[in-house]
């Protein structure tokens, strides 16, 4: 299955700006989002948007869709992955690909808000991937990235907010000046911690 | 470089002001000595630069450095999590409302508050705090890192006595002579130079290129050169007005006491130069010389409880100063009346002393002159005051190697301790230039208005220089940290604040054609004329 990647950088699937996912689970400081199609899931630190609310994708998985049935393997007789589904179409059916999704910020009024939504998103909800213009009025601010610091999240803060800064750059003129930007801001809130601050600032370059 | 520096972030009057520099200033380009302005909510505070450091937010950045080699970590790094900041000591304050504009710069009574901006002071600052150059300012150099003319108000100068220190080699001399030229055209006052290594008056040594000119080659017409030693100045080719020679019977004992190290005199020695003095008369040392060791001799020295060793310590240094040659038993002109004329009026006196350098002759005949000079304007002035005529010019009288007569054991007894300490009451007040400013008696030091200080390095001459100033620490650091060479700090009486600069150039055919151009008397074509002549 193909990945499409748009030329800016920024994955928009199949190259349309269609909805991509429906929320399946939502809470005031993240939600949960299964894709409409099976591996076709935002890559990890994107933005994402439902709503009024924006949300960067923290955490992604694909399994069955029964939590006690776990897929087994198929392919010993098959010469390559694709043969594999391709003999078995059932599989796109019995399995899903869900994503989480970090509430960052919302839209109050014609303005961004980078702060957490008043109310969580609403269920079955749609999806969308944001554009670059969305991307990079988003990214004018870095209030976003306290949000990130602070959030329980499934995956390792400072890989989260690597790929993030990094998805973002790429919707910049200039990427780097906005790298630099975000790394002074990120120095300002972490500079209790010079140890985390290196580790995000080696994963940005 | 103009423009924002950072912001305050902490400060106390006591110690000055903490400022946390903006990610854009390089700490490089924060040199101490340098003036900032800091922009308080209701007063603009003036302060100069007295220390630069480094910081960072976290301890652990200096156990493990990042990586520095990568652009990207160093310039988010710089600013943030690593930043600069300078301590900045206020000096001044200027209020915001109409009527303390009027008042202009005031003593710092209080701090900026928090997060107040600051930035370098402009040239345009420097100016309100100093003043222009006009008929009491005299543009004497450039603060360090500015084009701005630094100037000094001469009227206020020449009313107390002022200090210039630094060490050998410094630009002590080149510094005098601006000052001087300075007091030759802005103030009422008049000088009397003790030229000790011939530099003021015809020309001085340059340690690079050719010999600089002196005061009487730049205005020939209001200063007169006195000589000690008239074969020698003849022969550097001096105009010279008035050989001065010193007779016998014009020495007091005080002018003993005063060279009793130098003569090597023992206390008693000291003692018996009294009791010749009240037996002989005037001419006493004469008297004394021409004893021989006879019988007579014997009685003579009982009867006035002299020890014969006493006596023959005393002869050996009466005979050190005959041995000086422009000593006479009598001297035929009286130079002091002769100064005190040109000095009336208005002509500054620059007494070149030749070939007779050493610190012998220079304390005599600086002491002896200045005593009897003092001993008249004291009774001039008291004359005119009781008579409500004008009073005397103000005479500023210039010593070098001043630690001779002022230090703690003769400065009482030198006519330079008193002048230090009376001060201008009879209008005359010291210019005093010395290397070892921790030589000088304190209670003299304190009582000097001005004092300019170019490098000095050794603890007990800073200590002794900064002695009372407010901020002492920080100009600690700075007068410590100044160039080698043509760099000094002003502060006291005559200046707002204190100030680290460069001195004006001294020297090329331009800076000539600078002073006697603001010298309006002269016209311009003569003055060119002359400046082509000096290079000649």
């Amino acid at each position: 299955m193909e990945c499409p990647q748009n030329l800016k950088g920024v994955r928009t699937i199949n190259n349309r700006t269609d909805k991509i996912a429906e929320i399946i689970e939502a809470s005031t400081a993240q939600f949960v989002a299964q894709c409409y199609e099976l591996y076709e899931l935002p890559p990890l630190g994107s933005l994402v948007k439902t709503g009024d609310i924006y949300g960067i994708v923290c955490h992604a998985e694909t399994a069955g869709l029964e939590p006690g049935r776990k897929p087994i393997a198929r392919g010993k007789d098959e010469s390559s992955e694709e043969a594999i589904y391709q003999s078995s179409p059932q599989l796109l059916k019995l399995l899903r690909s869900e994503f989480t999704a970090a509430a960052v910020g919302y839209k109050g009024g014609d303005k961004i808000l980078r702060y957490l939504p008043p109310q969580p998103a609403r269920i079955h909800g749609f999806v969308y991937l944001c554009q670059p213009d969305e991307i990079k009025e988003f990214g004018q601010s870095f209030g976003f990235l306290n949000i990130l610091i602070n959030a329980a999240l499934p995956v390792p803060t400072e890989e989260l907010i690597a790929a993030a800064l990094r998805q973002m750059s790429l919707a910049q003129e200039d990427s780097r000046a906005f790298l630099v930007a975000a790394g002074k801001e990120l120095a300002n809130l972490l500079s209790a911690d010079f140890i985390r601050l290196k580790n995000i600032l080696g994963k940005l370059s | 470089m103009t423009g924002k520096l950072g912001i305050v972030t902490t400060a106390s009057l006591e110690k000055g002001v903490d400022v946390r520099l903006d990610s854009p200033v390089s700490v490089e380009d924060m040199v101490v000595g340098r003036y900032v302005t800091i922009e308080g909510q209701k007063r603009r505070f003036f302060g100069m630069i007295t220390d630069v450091s480094l910081k960072f937010t976290d301890d652990r950045l200096a156990v493990s450095p990042p990586d520095v080699a990568d652009p990207f970590i160093a310039e988010v790094l710089s600013g943030t999590s690593t930043f600069g900041t300078i301590h900045v000591t206020p000096m001044l304050t200027i209020g915001g409302d109409a009527a303390s504009l009027l008042e202009g710069p005031q003593p710092v009574k209080t701090i900026p508050a928090h997060f107040s901006t600051v930035n370098l002071a402009s040239e345009q600052d420097i100016e309100n705090v100093f003043g222009k150059e006009d008929k009491e300012r005299f543009f004497i150099g450039n603060p360090l890192d500015m084009e701005t003319k630094l100037c000094l108000n001469l009227e206020e100068f020449v009313k107390r006595s002022n200090g210039i220190f630094g060490k050998s080699g410094t630009g002590k001399t080149f510094l005098t002579r601006i000052l001087l030229i300075g007091i030759l055209q802005k103030s009422k006052a008049v000088n009397l130079i003790f030229d000790m290594h011939n530099e003021y008056g015809w020309q001085g040594t340059s340690e690079k290129g050719p010999p600089v000119a002196g005061l009487k080659r730049l205005f020939p017409a209001k200063v007169a050169v006195f000589t000690l030693d008239e074969e020698n100045s003849r022969r550097r080719d001096v105009k010279i007005d008035f050989v001065v020679k010193i007779g016998f019977d014009e020495i007091e004992p005080e002018d003993i006491v005063l060279l009793r190290q130098t003569l090597n005199l023992t206390e008693p020695a000291v003692e018996a130069v009294y009791q010749l003095r009240r037996r002989f008369g005037k001419s006493w040392i004469q008297n004394t010389l021409d004893i021989e060791g006879a019988e007579d001799t014997k009685e003579l020295l009982e009867s006035m409880n002299i020890h014969e060793s006493t006596f023959q310590n005393l002869k050996r240094g009466l005979a050190t100063i005959r041995r000086l040659p422009f000593i006479e038993s009598h001297a035929p002109l009286d130079a002091v009346k002769n100064i005190l004329t040109h000095l009336d009026h208005g002509t500054n006196v620059v007494l070149e002393f030749g070939r007779y350098r050493d610190i012998t002759a220079y304390v005599l005949v600086a002491n002896m002159l200045a005593r009897r000079i003092y001993t008249q304007y004291q009774s001039r002035t008291e004359k005119a005051m009781a008579e409500g005529v004008t009073p005397p010019h103000p005479l500023v009288i210039t010593i070098e190697e001043a630690h001779k007569f002022l230090n703690p054991e003769v400065s009482s007894q030198t006519i330079f301790g008193t002048i230090a300490r009376e001060m201008r009451k009879y209008n005359v007040s010291l210019l005093v230039i010395d290397q070892r400013p921790s030589g000088i008696d304190t209670e003299v030091m304190s009582q000097m208005g001005t004092k300019i200080t170019c490098l000095l390095d050794n603890e007990r001459d800073i200590d002794s220089v900064l002695a009372g100033v407010s901020g002492k620490n920080e100009l600690k650091a700075v007068l410590s940290r100044l160039a080698p060479k043509q760099q000094a700090l002003i502060f006291g009486h005559a200046v707002p604040m204190p100030v680290a600069f460069q001195p004006r150039e001294y020297g090329s055919a331009k800076s000539y054609k600078d002073f006697i151009s603001s010298e309006q008397s002269t016209p311009a074509g003569k003055a060119d004329k002359d400046i082509e002549k000096l290079w000649e």
